[in-house]
């Protein structure tokens, strides 16, 4: 599931900036299938985690109203270039995936 | 050998309080730390009480949201937070428009600053309310987006 999740990080001024995208349906669980008319079960991540160098810089708690293939930016201090940045994610089915990249 | 038993026995007992408490507490499948309950609150006061412990956060002009004026499609909203308070704990986004009004809340790590970007679903026209948890208190900011078609419908 590596390929799930597209991430960049860029270092800037001693403040490291985060910026992925994670390919997923996102359902709340609310909407309907529009030729069935029943309700599309829930799917949507409930929490990402980033590290870096071991530590956990971020960890985003999220419920279906983030929209369909969620984009999540963040910023933090303590890291060089060269050093990776590991984002994890798990949604409400059990299923994870995850990254790292190098900061540039 | 009487106490070693008594000791063992109760050694047991403990483990087995633990267990059948953290199989109660925590939901099948549910992560241990995902706030549920705030999550499926239907106000955003009830969000908040569950999410950082106050239904009233303080107005502060030291959080700014970025967000667009209108947004035409509800479904992909990008939201922007940022904030110069000191020891940010969290910053959680709340769309007060829909059916569950919050919709993320990020917990800030070490050497995280107060800085969150992403894309949210609103169901109408609504306050984007962007609450901060810091050290010494919950702090809160709000702007209006309309919504010119709404994002949770089918």
């Amino acid at each position: 599931m590596a390929s799930s999740i597209k991430i960049r990080a860029k270092l800037r001024d001693d403040v490291v900036e985060v910026k992925a995208l994670i390919s997923h349906p996102m359902e709340t669980g609310l909407r309907k299938d529009k030729k069935t008319g029943k309700l599309i079960p829930a799917h949507f991540i409930q929490e990402v985690v980033a590290k870096a160098n071991g530590k956990t810089v971020m960890t985003a708690l999220w419920s279906g109203g983030v929209s369909k293939n969620p984009y999540i930016a963040f910023k933090f201090k303590g890291a060089n270039k060269g050093d990776e940045v590991e984002l994890s994610w798990k949604d409400n089915k059990g299923e994870t995936g995850s990254t790292t990249a190098k900061i540039k | 050998m009487t106490d070693t038993t008594r000791r063992t026995l109760l050694k047991g007992s403990i483990a087995l309080g633990t267990l059948s408490a953290a199989g109660l507490l925590s939901p099948r499948l549910l992560l241990a730390d995902w706030p549920g309950a705030a999550f499926s609150a239907k106000e955003v006061e009830k969000a908040l009480q569950d999410l950082v412990g106050t239904a009233q956060p303080t107005a502060s002009d030291k959080i700014k949201i970025k967000a667009p004026d209108i947004a035409e499609n509800g479904a992909v909203v990008p939201i922007t937070v940022e904030s110069d308070l000191e020891d940010i704990e969290s910053i959680s986004i709340l769309a007060s428009g829909n059916a569950t009004p919050l919709v993320a809340s990020f917990q800030l790590g070490e050497g995280a600053i107060g800085f969150v970007s992403t894309r949210i679903k609103m169901g109408k026209t609504a306050d984007v309310v962007a609450v901060v948890k810091t050290a010494d208190g919950v702090y809160s900011t709000s702007k209006n987006v309309k919504v010119t078609i709404g994002g949770c419908g089918g």
